[in-house]
């Protein structure tokens, strides 16, 4: 099993003050990944540093050479009153195959229109932006990552504020593509949909409380230790010496997938 | 047939400034118009304001320097708008300053310093020039400008659309896919910068961003599409144009707030009748489709 991402000692945060404590292991191709953990616990910050958009503080998080990224962030930057039609955005997907100046072919307005059925939006394509629920945006969104085409699919919470139905479309998606041997990792706060739908999870407190197989990940032990960090800052924390780093923070070895689970240098891969 | 004709056509056919004014407004329009749609696109309408106020210092110094030339204005206003645009939009990306709040602060320092230079020349009619322009007087040399920066903004703005949609629609997707995010920014910025010296000439410091803006604002009244956007903002910029200078003929009115006020008459025409405008929203709210 050949790993797509590797976290070397990984450090993430902002202004100096961490969100992702020291993170170490590997993320094997073809696996898919529940990111769990209470607000303000790295999750989004851990997709971010593995997209690239925000830089490590320390350590590292290398992503295999030959892999292509897609990622749906939390909604936030899209401008939603941006004139623009369902097709406009869904075709942006297209960016990774044609760049900035290639033409678009009719295979390709092919594959958009496919994308669209597969999420149930067929009809939709000329609808502006604007008058889309939150629910169809989402499957739009859930389209133009189809479209990328990605062999690693990193997805920020994309069941908020989302109904059943959807869900449950969503889901199947997810798991096409698992089946498709892309690799996947998801933020998601239902722990019930977790355990029925992942196979693994990794449970972030900031620092890694445990990663693995997800029904031992979710564990009412590692549950409870992971509500006991605290979200907060503190302005005046001490500074994290390296010497301090290799064993403060010890994740719960739950591996039952043969990778490295890890918190200390030594042992990760 | 033949008033008509005396009164739309005629101006333009007899007179030489009239044809050079024609052609400069024209230019103008099909450059700054489209350019203008994405400065409203963009939320940042009161940022091509605050350029035009920018591009003051570099303009007075050349202006101090060199009299009332075209060259050292249009380099020194070239000067100062990047400094201005790379200013705020450094700090807005490295700091947590948003941008329209860094843009504010420096093309204040940059207005003080431009008001504080022509004042040293002590002559106002020099000023009233630099402010307000003289579309009636453009010679060769502020034709050819207008031309190059067309020539320049249609072929940057061809070659950077999928990514100057892509950073207004969607940023982080963009940032995601490709490193273009902040360069395809600046050189937008670039745009907006280029297009307004050229336009300081025809329509003065104060107004060239009248001819950017308010053909755009029309435009997003009437349709949902930024390529057909930019298209009708460019049309409605020339009509603009044509109607301005023809005012400004007739009623011997200045041409440069003759042409922004036309333009000014097609937005607020489109604000009350346009599809998407105020009576129309309204009335359709009275009766409901079943689904």
């Amino acid at each position: 099993m050949s790993a797509c991402v590797t976290f070397d000692d990984l450090t993430l945060g902002y202004n100096s003050h961490p969100a992702v404590h020291h993170l170490n292991g590997v993320v094997a191709k073809g696996s898919l990944t529940a990111i769990v953990g209470a607000n303000g616990s790295g999750k989004s910050t851990l997709m971010k540093g593995i997209v690239g958009v925000l830089r490590p503080m320390a350590g590292a998080c290398k992503v295999a050479p030959d892999v292509s990224l897609a990622y749906l962030p939390q909604q936030s930057e899209l401008d939603r009153s941006f004139p623009a039609r369902v097709v406009d955005l869904v075709t942006l997907g297209l960016w990774p195959r044609r760049g900035l100046l290639g033409r678009y072919r009719s295979q390709d307005r092919e594959t958009v229109t496919k994308a669209l059925s597969a999420v149930g939006m067929e009809g939709f394509e000329k609808r502006p932006i604007d008058t889309l629920s939150g629910g169809q945006l989402q499957r739009a969104l859930f389209a133009r990552v189809l479209v990328q085409d990605a062999d690693m699919i990193l997805l920020d919470e994309p069941f908020n504020a989302i109904d059943a139905r959807t869900i449950t479309d969503l889901i199947a998606l997810i798991k096409r593509w698992h089946g498709e041997k892309r690799t996947i990792m998801v933020v998601v706060h239902d722990l019930d949909l977790v355990r029925q739908h992942f196979p693994e999870a990794l449970l972030l407190a900031r620092q890694p409380i445990a990663w693995g197989d997800a029904r031992k990940t979710l564990a009412p032990e590692n549950l409870l230790r992971a509500r006991q960090f605290h979200e907060a800052w503190d302005e005046n924390a001490p500074w994290c010496a390296p010497e301090k780093a290799h064993n403060h923070y010890n994740p719960a070895h739950v591996d039952s997938h043969g990778h490295v689970v890890h918190a200390s240098h030594n042992g990760a891969a | 047939m033949l008033a008509l004709f005396n009164y739309v056509i005629a101006p333009f056919v007899e007179f030489a400034f009239m044809q050079r004014a024609l052609a400069g407004a024209l230019m103008l329009s099909v450059s700054a118009c489209p350019v203008g749609v994405f400065l409203m696109l963009r939320r940042m309408s009161l940022t091509g304001d605050a350029m035009a106020h920018a591009i003051l210092p570099g303009a007075a110094a050349g202006f101090l320097l060199y009299g009332l030339q075209i060259v050292p204005m249009t380099i020194g206003g070239l000067i100062a708008g990047i400094a201005v645009a790379i200013g705020a939009g450094t700090v807005a990306r490295l700091t947590i300053q948003k941008e329209d709040a860094s843009m504010a602060a420096f093309y204040l320092i940059s207005l003080s310093l431009g008001v504080l230079m022509v004042s040293m020349r002590g002559s106002s009619v020099d000023l009233m020039h630099v402010l307000f322009g003289t579309v009636l007087a453009l010679n060769n040399d502020a034709l050819t400008l207008i031309g190059l920066v067309a020539a320049l903004t249609l072929g940057i703005l061809a070659i950077f659309w999928r990514a100057l949609v892509a950073e207004c629609l969607d940023p982080l997707f963009l940032r995601s896919v490709s490193r273009l995010g902040s360069p395809v920014h600046f050189i937008f910025l670039g745009l907006v910068v280029v297009n307004l010296v050229a336009g300081f000439q025809a329509l003065g410091t104060l107004l060239s961003v009248g001819l950017m803006i308010l053909p755009a604002a029309a435009a997003r009244f009437w349709t949902q599409r930024v390529e057909i956007m930019c298209l009708l903002a460019i049309v409605l910029g020339m009509l603009s144009s044509v109607c301005g200078l023809l005012l400004s003929y007739h009623a011997s009115l200045p041409s440069g707030p003759a042409i922004i006020l036309s333009a000014g008459v097609a937005y607020l025409a489109s604000v009350v009748a346009s599809p998407r405008g105020v009576l129309l929203t309204r009335r359709q709210r009275m009766a409901h489709r079943t689904a």
